[in-house]
């Protein structure tokens, strides 16, 4: 089964445990500045919304790629950075249209998420369940059984 | 390991920025924030000196914990001499700007002078400069961040800023970060707006700044922290819920809510101004004040209330900067600016909250004050000629507009900016004032629980319910149930919540932790963290012997056993409703029996055994 990292901003609260795990698992160091998932404040609207690369099967930044830096791990579906073979010429940057993937000034070379090998550090930390990591085919579920539940075919007794 | 090492020594005067190891004798002595930069100051400044003077300094600081992933791990504190008090204030705030400031590189910043002009300080990683920020004086805290990150185009900057209220010498001005988490007591705000520093701003993204010593312990320790508190029915549940707000109903109906200038001990509006009333939806529009429940850096409780008011409300009506989220109400402002002046509008309540964020200003002395003004107002020594306007208890109006005027630093807002002291002995009244070395209580009766009045005659920093929270033991029963009248018992447990407190605010993490941890949760979290021994009975050492400096600190700038007092009304005025009827604070059972388990003498002075057995 192939799973996806799903996000439900509404049980998002802006704790940022997400980001310091994401920098914990690729640099040994809480800096959310490092981290590969961002969660957005939008203050006016009390709204706190965890975004990341979603994993795309027609992987724009791995088709823009000149020198195939970014392969299919086929056991996760993750679009992986091969970071040796990587210029850091920021082609795959211009050419996802969600912006989840980014260069790093630091190394000369792009990052973005690349699920762990399947452990997703995020999901993990998250104290809210706002990031779970769930079957691919059924990342709708919880909602189909929230709404589900509220299906009353029954009320005309009353 | 933990602590970055660094300190940032920032001269104001001559616009020096300069970085000195961290002394890490004073660190494993005194652990980190609260404790270490106490340590810093106290060896610094003259405890005699006046607090908004150059002479003084003004210390932000983190601690170990601080950035990291342990539960709640992104607290700071501020540390100076308070001008409201004349004492220690040491001011501890959430949000994300200590993790930053950590990420930057820095464990703490000391600020030494007065700037000649108004600046801020901008810390991109190792650097730091002083910029000038003439065009930011004179505006609101939520403008002054949207510049400075306008200004750098760096939409990840964090900042720290005084409003209006800091600048115009408020005395209970607070720095507000992340634009509604504050360092909110004692006036830290106001000795920053002393110095002409307008804000501090932030950016951090090293990743070799710190580490934490050993790290399978570190997660396996943080990892259990974490199903403590989830699994925990006030840090799991009820905070998250209600927030502090939790409490306005439980409080009011134990017979221990001030209300009316601590008048009465119950207020009848308690039940439209709580945590329940924030979930209600409002027959105006049909929606509830409370939009949903924030995070502070790292923590999995998220009690932070995120609020949105009714836009046709009378306050906000043609003020569409109102109309978005922000900070809500937690318990001790809800309080102070609804059952202090008998005022139960809740959406006005929100609105001098989001004034007291915008411009700087700590609601609990802030509502304490005009409470303290409307007492004035009934007896007839204020009115409406000197006032401006009519400030009768209960007037809704009348606190909306002194919440505008403090802010603006207009009319009588000057006044009620002085504080509730300063205040009622200009009018001839200084029993009125309900406060404690200068500063005003917080949302407990020291009638209606005996624990919370010695913790408030002894707080090193004046009435304050975060130095020792006796509503534990003598209303939730914890560690264990005392009852509110009791006094056997009382003066240790309070001091080993003084020390567990000192402890807990030097660490980096939040004390709403300590609702579900004991000491032995946070041991392990930092025992991994930090290199050396940390045994719970050396912690707790630490914890006295901080708590004791800070004593040292107070007695050397000119206080005396004399100041560990409540005012009148509390020792003489008993309670008239509720469970506690007829109840008057007990201080003179209790504080002769604290001296003695803190091991000072019957002055209240630490006698040479005591200090020898802290060292330090």
């Amino acid at each position: 089964m192939q799973k996806s990292l799903h996000i439900d901003p509404n049980k998002c609260t802006g704790c940022l445990q997400c980001e310091m795990a994401c920098s914990w698992e690729n640099y040994r160091s809480f800096t959310t500045a490092k981290s590969r998932i961002k969660v957005f404040s939008f203050h006016e609207a009390g709204r706190f919304v965890p975004y990341t690369c979603t994993q795309c099967d027609e992987a724009w930044c791995m088709i823009a790629c000149p020198v195939d830096a970014i392969r299919l791990d086929p056991a996760t579906g993750a679009k992986i950075v091969l970071e040796p073979t990587c210029v850091g010429c920021k082609v795959c940057t211009i050419a996802c249209p969600f912006g989840t993937i980014n260069y790093v000034a630091q190394t000369g070379k792009v990052q973005k998420c690349d699920l762990c090998d399947g452990a997703p550090a995020c999901a993990k930390a998250c104290p809210t369940a706002a990031i779970t990591y769930v079957d691919s085919d059924w990342t709708g579920l919880d909602k189909m059984r929230q709404w589900a539940g509220k299906t009353d075919t029954n009320q005309a007794t009353a | 390991m933990a602590w970055t090492k660094n300190v940032l020594r920032v001269n104001l005067e001559t616009g020096s920025c300069t970085t000195e190891p961290l002394n890490m004798t004073w660190a494993h002595d005194y652990l980190g924030q609260r404790g270490l930069a106490t340590k810093y100051l106290v060896s610094e400044i003259d405890p005699k000196v006046e607090p908004l003077s150059p002479k003084n300094k003004l210390i932000f600081v983190t601690g170990p914990l601080t950035g990291t992933m342990a539960a709640t791990g992104g607290r700071y504190s501020v540390v100076t001499k308070g001008p409201l008090t004349g004492a220690i204030a040491c001011s501890n705030s959430g949000g994300y700007f200590g993790a930053e400031l950590k990420f930057a590189g820095w464990d703490m910043v000391i600020f030494e002078g007065t700037s000649p002009k108004p600046v801020y300080l901008l810390i991109t990683d190792g650097k730091a400069e002083l910029v000038d920020a003439s065009h930011l004086w004179g505006r609101t805290v939520w403008e002054t961040e949207e510049a400075i990150k306008k200004q750098h185009q760096d939409p990840q900057i964090r900042v720290a800023a005084i409003g209006r209220a800091g600048e115009n010498g408020v005395l209970y001005a607070a720095i507000v970060n992340d634009l509604h988490r504050a360092a909110g007591r004692s006036g830290v705000g106001a000795v920053m707006g002393s110095k002409n520093l307008k804000a501090v701003a932030v950016r951090g993204t090293r990743t070799d700044a710190y580490q934490v010593a050993d790290p399978d312990a570190f997660f396996t320790a943080v990892d259990a922290g974490k199903k403590v508190l989830a699994g925990n029915g006030v840090t799991g549940q009820g905070l998250p819920t209600y927030g502090t707000q939790v409490l306005m109903n439980v409080i009011n109906e134990l017979g221990a809510l001030p209300t009316r200038n601590h008048r009465d001990v119950q207020f009848e509006g308690a039940m439209a101004i709580g945590g329940e009333a924030m979930h209600e939806k409002r027959p105006t529009d049909g929606k509830a004040n409370l939009v949903t429940n924030g995070a502070c850096f790292g923590c999995t409780i998220a009690c932070g209330r995120i609020s949105r008011m009714d836009p046709g409300h009378f306050s906000v009506k043609d003020k569409p900067q109102y109309h978005g989220a922000s900070g809500g109400v937690e318990y001790e402002a809800a309080w102070a600016l609804g059952a202090a002046n008998g005022v139960s509008d809740l959406e006005a309540l929100t609105y001098a909250n989001f004034l007291c964020n915008e411009d700087g200003f700590d609601p609990i002395s802030f509502g304490a004050t005009v409470g303290a003004a409307m007492e004035l107002y009934d007896l007839g020594i204020l009115t409406k000629e000197i006032v401006g306007f009519e400030i009768p208890f209960g007037s809704t109006e009348g606190m909306v507009k002194l919440a505008e005027l403090t802010a603006k630093g207009e009319g009588f807002g000057r006044e009620i900016g002085q504080g509730s002291k300063r205040l009622c002995a200009k009018y001839g009244k200084p029993e009125l004032s309900m406060t404690v070395k200068g500063q005003e209580f917080p949302a407990y009766d020291g009638r209606g629980l005996q624990g919370m009045g010695l913790a408030y005659a002894t707080s090193n920093r004046g009435a304050c319910h975060l130095r020792g929270y006796m509503v534990s033991p003598e209303v939730l029963g914890i560690p264990v149930k005392m009852e509110p009248q009791a006094t056997e018992g009382k003066p240790a447990m309070l001091k080993a919540f003084q020390d567990l407190t000192a402890v807990v605010d030097s660490s980096g993490l939040c004390l709403f932790t300590t609702f579900a941890w004991g000491l032995q949760d946070i041991q392990p979290q930092l025992q991994a963290a930090c290199e050396g021994d940390w045994s719970e009975e050396r912690l707790l050492l630490i914890g006295e012997r901080i708590w004791n400096m800070e004593r040292e600190f107070n007695l050397a700038a000119g206080l005396t056993g004399k100041d560990d007092n409540l005012p009148p009304r509390l020792l003489k005025e008993a309670a008239q409703t509720g469970p506690q009827k007829g109840a008057v604070s007990k201080l003179d059972v209790m504080l002769p029996e604290y001296y003695r388990v803190r091991g000072w003498t019957s002055e209240g002075v630490p006698t040479d055994e005591t200090r020898v057995r802290l060292g330090g």
